[in-house]
């Protein structure tokens, strides 16, 4: 925990946006080189498009496939898939760390549900659901819930016991104790357990498009694969990154809201 | 030398009487605390000191009400407590600052479960970091306090739901010699602007010298009290009387008694290594 973290003035320099430069230059370096390879005929253009072509496909890939539709779509399936898995995730594991035979009885089932190939499920949920995006959001929740249950138990029982201590001898009432104090010292945990769940969770809303041709950029990708259009189909794939880089901006926007409510 | 139960009188705010304290571990029943007795006057610094293990922290616990005991009774102001009690209030040995909250809040916390409102506790709150001198570091959060700071939060927070009673588990034990010195200086000053009754858990004779009205010295394993010794210096003490002649007395005196306690513990623990309880098995 350094003071350096903390310089009140925080003025524009290259230093500080050496790190995001860096990132940048990393990625157009690579692209160099997968374009330079392809050019070079190192690399198969029918495997890899080369990147000039990707990049070229993008007017016609929003124009004429009307990705930014497909797009708004994922995203929204994404968004409520994570609202749930994040509200039903964290109640259940505060549910099992109050009640301790929960906990015993279901966390290695939770913990292996977290590494279940939940995807081909997906008939099932199809037949529940139908053919819509329910299914797609559904599939994206379960897949995320296991995560963010495991890390709320864990965040939640491994609050430091002098903490709790604190809380005691402030003569706290459960409920207070729980808010107060359990809570926000297993928040930072609980959001790692977010991020993670939002992971599988996008994973499978996309898989599952692909899988069930429909909907959003999952069905336009695999549309535009079966065309063996692999210029436009890339181009796609940067789309459903797009989504991922949102979510995880609006995910640590959200956790520096809650854990410094300033 | 004055046996214990002499030394406790009837307006005495805080009172431990006759305390036992036994914990059940896989080799039998052990003895923390054995029959301890004493009391606090209002307005006084007591401290109680000991060799590690004889049961200081398990007598903080049982008087914060956060442990509950096997005999005996403690009782603040003629009450009889049986769980936390609002006052007292608590200063632990380990970091326990909230993370989550800046130190305005982290001072503010006994004041908003009271229902305060907010300006009038961020004010209070405000008064109390003024107290333990952290001004112009109201907005900051912990991580950006050293070990001291964060104690001086803690001990701020505790002040602030203003209990009869202040009762400090080694609060200094984890910082260095220069800070706990400045820190303790900052606690006595503070004790005798409150006239806030104090109760004081260390192993630095020291500290407890300069700091105390009287001194408990209590045993090793079972913890009982050897003896209560009163610290007959003038007040307001500073870092100066260290220096005197009656202060090195009254080190050398409790030195004596806590030297004879404290090899009794080394001896006990080689034994225990060479023959440990469980090597049946
Ligand atoms: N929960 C417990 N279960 C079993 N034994 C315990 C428990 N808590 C404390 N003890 C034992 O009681 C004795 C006193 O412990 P305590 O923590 O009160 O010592 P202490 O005087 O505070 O030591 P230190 O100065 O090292 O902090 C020790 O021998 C310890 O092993
Ligand atoms: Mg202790």
């Amino acid at each position: 925990m350094s003071m350096t973290a903390t310089t009140p003035v925080r003025r524009f320099s290259l230093a500080n946006a050496l790190p995001a430069l860096t990132g940048i230059g990393t990625l157009v370096t690579f692209f160099l080189i997968v374009e330079l390879l392809i050019q070079t005929d190192m690399l198969s253009r029918f495997i890899v498009p080369p990147p000039s072509e990707i990049i070229a496909s993008f007017p016609r890939v929003i124009v004429e496939e009307h990705v930014l539709q497909r797009f708004v779509q994922t995203l929204g399936e994404c968004l409520t898939a994570g609202v749930m898995l994040t509200v039903v995730g964290v109640a259940i594991g505060v549910l099992m760390q109050r009640i301790k035979l929960l906990q015993q009885a279901c966390e290695t089932w939770v913990a292996a549900l977290a590494s279940a190939p939940v995807v081909l499920c997906y008939p099932l949920f199809m037949v529940i659901f139908g053919r819509n995006a329910w299914t797609i959001i559904m599939m994206g929740f379960v897949a995320g819930l296991p995560p963010v249950i495991l890390k709320t138990l864990e965040g939640i029982s491994g609050t430091r016991k002098v903490l709790v201590n604190v809380g005691r001898s402030f003569n706290l009432t459960s409920s207070q104790q729980f808010w107060k104090i359990l809570f926000p010292a297993a928040l930072p945990t609980i959001f790692v357990g977010i991020r993670l769940g939002l992971i599988f969770a996008l994973i499978n809303v996309v898989g599952v498009e692909f899988l069930i041709n429909f909907g959003g950029l999952g069905q336009l990708i695999n549309e535009l694969a079966e065309r063996y259009d692999l210029a436009g189909t890339y181009a796609a794939i940067c789309f459903v990154v797009l989504v991922s880089v949102l979510f995880f901006m609006a995910v640590e926007k959200a956790e520096r809201w809650l854990t410094r409510a300033e | 030398m004055t046996p214990p139960a002499a030394q406790q009188s009837n307006n005495d705010i805080l009172v431990v009487d006759d305390v036992v304290v036994r914990f059940d571990t896989p080799d039998g029943s052990v003895t923390a605390v054995d029959h301890v007795s004493f009391g606090v006057r209002p307005g006084e610094f007591l401290s109680v000191i000991g060799p590690s293990g004889c049961g200081k922290s398990t007598l903080f616990n049982v008087i914060g009400g956060l442990l509950g005991h096997t005999e005996g009774m403690v009782s603040v102001a003629g009450v009889t407590i049986n769980g936390p009690h609002q006052s007292i209030g608590m200063v632990f040995q380990e970091e326990s600052t909230f993370p989550w909250r800046s130190v305005t809040d982290n001072v503010a916390f006994p004041l908003e479960l009271i229902g305060m409102p907010k300006a009038q506790r961020i004010e209070r709150a405000r008064h109390f970091i003024s107290l333990v001198g952290l001004d112009g570091f109201e907005n900051r959060y912990p991580n950006e306090l050293s070990g001291g700071m964060r104690q001086r939060v803690s001990l701020a927070r505790t002040l602030a739901s203003e209990p009869k009673i202040l009762l400090m588990d080694e609060p200094f034990a984890a910082l260095d010699e220069q800070t706990r010195l400045l820190l303790g200086d900052k606690v006595l000053q503070i004790q005798q602007q409150l006239k806030q009754t104090t109760l004081l858990i260390t192993h630095n004779i020291t500290e407890a010298v300069q700091m105390s009205d009287r001194i408990l010295v209590m045993t090793y394993r079972p913890g009982r009290v050897k003896r209560i010794v009163d610290i007959d210096l003038p007040r307001p003490r500073t870092s100066e009387i260290v220096g005197s002649e009656a202060f090195g007395r009254y080190v050398a005196q409790i030195w004596a008694d806590l030297r004879e306690e404290a090899s009794r513990g080394m001896r006990d623990e080689e034994d225990h290594m060479m023959h440990p309880a469980g090597s049946k098995s």
